[in-house]
């Protein structure tokens, strides 16, 4: 943007909403993950454990003490976010449309350095992925009440499978969150200018 | 119950921090978060964990419907061998004569007689066949018969609108229940169960509440308003733990 004096001013990019509860989240997901892995280490469910050094809480009660304090704050945030992201517009401008051979073309383009990138347009692989893990979140939520309460809420136990297979349907929730991440962050990081207007808001100014 | 070795990665948590946060001029103060999290150190953030613990109290009090019950299973589905599951080893189990056996009575209760496992063979039974969900999170389904708890602490006359009932046990284990949970109709005071070594001659089956708030070789019951905490829930397990 160009303004009456000739200077370009950066532009905005992430609003202000989106930038305190992504921040929130991350939080609430890094608590949620890393004491899950410690509450997972108790009773693995497949044949290996989570190194204990990168775990939250110490002990299970500690674990434990973090998750279910880290719930409100990661659902909390998170229903401020999905009601914002709903009567704001913001996911209708954001998110739509999504196309799976569109996301797939992107990958294509991106992985031969191709992909242009549009500070503040999601691409189609971004759209596709961070509706997907909104998605994950929510179905990790869900199992984990499921899990937490069986009996108070067995309704929603039986829609999950049962207790066992809530277990396994939060495990792999977790494991979909964390591959979200991997390539989330590797991302963050390596492309250039997309980090800082997740804090500031705006793009740098060109130079 | 030792402390985590996550001390060991914060000089590439730190450097991670410093990417991430430091250079936008943000700190989230993500490493005093990050140590002080065992529950056992007097530090804010432990005493932050222990306030949500008691508001997941209250929050799961609330939550509780007494009419609701836990899911019932067939025969086909118990568990067996039934996991042994205690702060110590199975090898290290209280052997109980239960000839000479009686469960003794205090607090809140107008008859504090003791109570022969023959007297209490004598009343109603009751059984069921439900899931015990163990805090570790693993499961097991078994079968519990024995005396409804509700009639039990009514044939006693203990006080219904006490707070809490608490257990302490022969293995000097001791735990604590709020009285709705208590009242409630699955609540049992098993007699006979999946297998006798875990918790005979008398143990509490609570299907909507954790496995360690299921106490084994009980011989004293008492009603009380003050609050009696628990083995576990002394040591940081959150207290309530319902299902």
């Amino acid at each position: 943007m160009v303004d009456a004096a000739g200077a370009t001013t950066p532009r905005a990019i992430h609003p202000l909403f989106v930038r305190v509860t992504h921040w929130v989240n991350a939080f609430a997901i890094f608590v949620m993950v890393l004491s899950g892995w410690r509450i997972y280490n108790a009773s693995p469910l497949f044949g290996f454990e989570f190194p204990p050094g990168f775990t939250l809480g110490g002990w299970l009660a500690g674990a434990l003490a973090w998750h279910f304090a880290g719930m409100w704050l990661l659902a909390l945030n998170g229903a401020a976010y999905l009601a914002y992201g709903i009567v704001s517009g913001h996911f209708k401008r954001k998110f739509l449309p999504i196309s799976l051979s569109r996301a797939l073309d992107d990958v294509t383009l991106a992985s031969q350095g191709r992909l242009a990138h549009a500070p503040g347009r999601y691409n189609a692989a971004q759209r596709l992925l961070y509706v997907g893990v909104i998605l994950a979140v929510i179905v990790a939520i869900l199992s984990g009440l499921a899990i937490w309460k069986p009996v108070q809420l067995h309704g929603l136990t039986a829609v999950m499978g049962g207790y066992e297979a809530a277990r396994l349907v939060h495990f792999f929730a977790m494991a979909a969150i964390v591959a979200f991440l991997v390539v989330h962050i590797g991302l963050a990081v390596t492309v250039k200018g997309v980090l800082a207007p997740m804090f500031a808001g705006r793009a740098e100014a060109p130079r | 119950m030792k402390r985590s070795g996550l001390s060991t990665f914060r000089p590439q948590i730190a450097r991670l921090e410093r990417r991430l946060f430091l250079k936008q001029g943000l700190s989230l103060g993500a490493l005093s978060l990050l140590s002080g999290c065992t529950l056992k150190d007097d530090d804010a953030v432990d005493r932050l964990l222990f306030a949500m613990s008691r508001f997941n109290d209250k929050m799961q009090a609330a939550l509780f419907d007494p009419a609701k019950l836990a899911p019932t299973y067939t025969e086909a589905e118990i568990a067996t061998p039934f996991p042994f599951n205690a702060y110590y080893e199975e090898k290290d189990v209280p052997r109980i004569d239960s000839e000479t056996y009686r469960l003794r009575l205090s607090g809140l209760i107008a008859d504090k007689r003791p109570w022969s496992l023959s007297e209490l063979r004598a009343l109603p039974q009751a059984s069921q066949i439900t899931r015990l969900v163990c805090v570790e999170g693993w499961s097991a389904i078994g079968k519990w018969r024995g005396v409804l708890f509700r009639d039990f602490l009514e044939r006693i006359g203990a006080d219904l609108t006490a707070r809490y009932v608490g257990f302490r046990c022969a293995d000097k284990y001791y735990s604590s229940i709020d009285m709705p949970s208590a009242l409630h109709p699955q609540t049992l005071l098993a007699l006979d169960f999946t297998d006798a070594k875990y918790g005979d001659p008398l143990r509490l089956r609570i299907p909507t509440k954790l496995g360690f708030k299921n106490p084994k070789f009980i011989h004293e019951i008492f009603v009380a308003n003050d609050y009696p905490g628990g083995y576990w829930e002394d040591k940081g397990y959150n207290w309530f733990s319902g299902s």
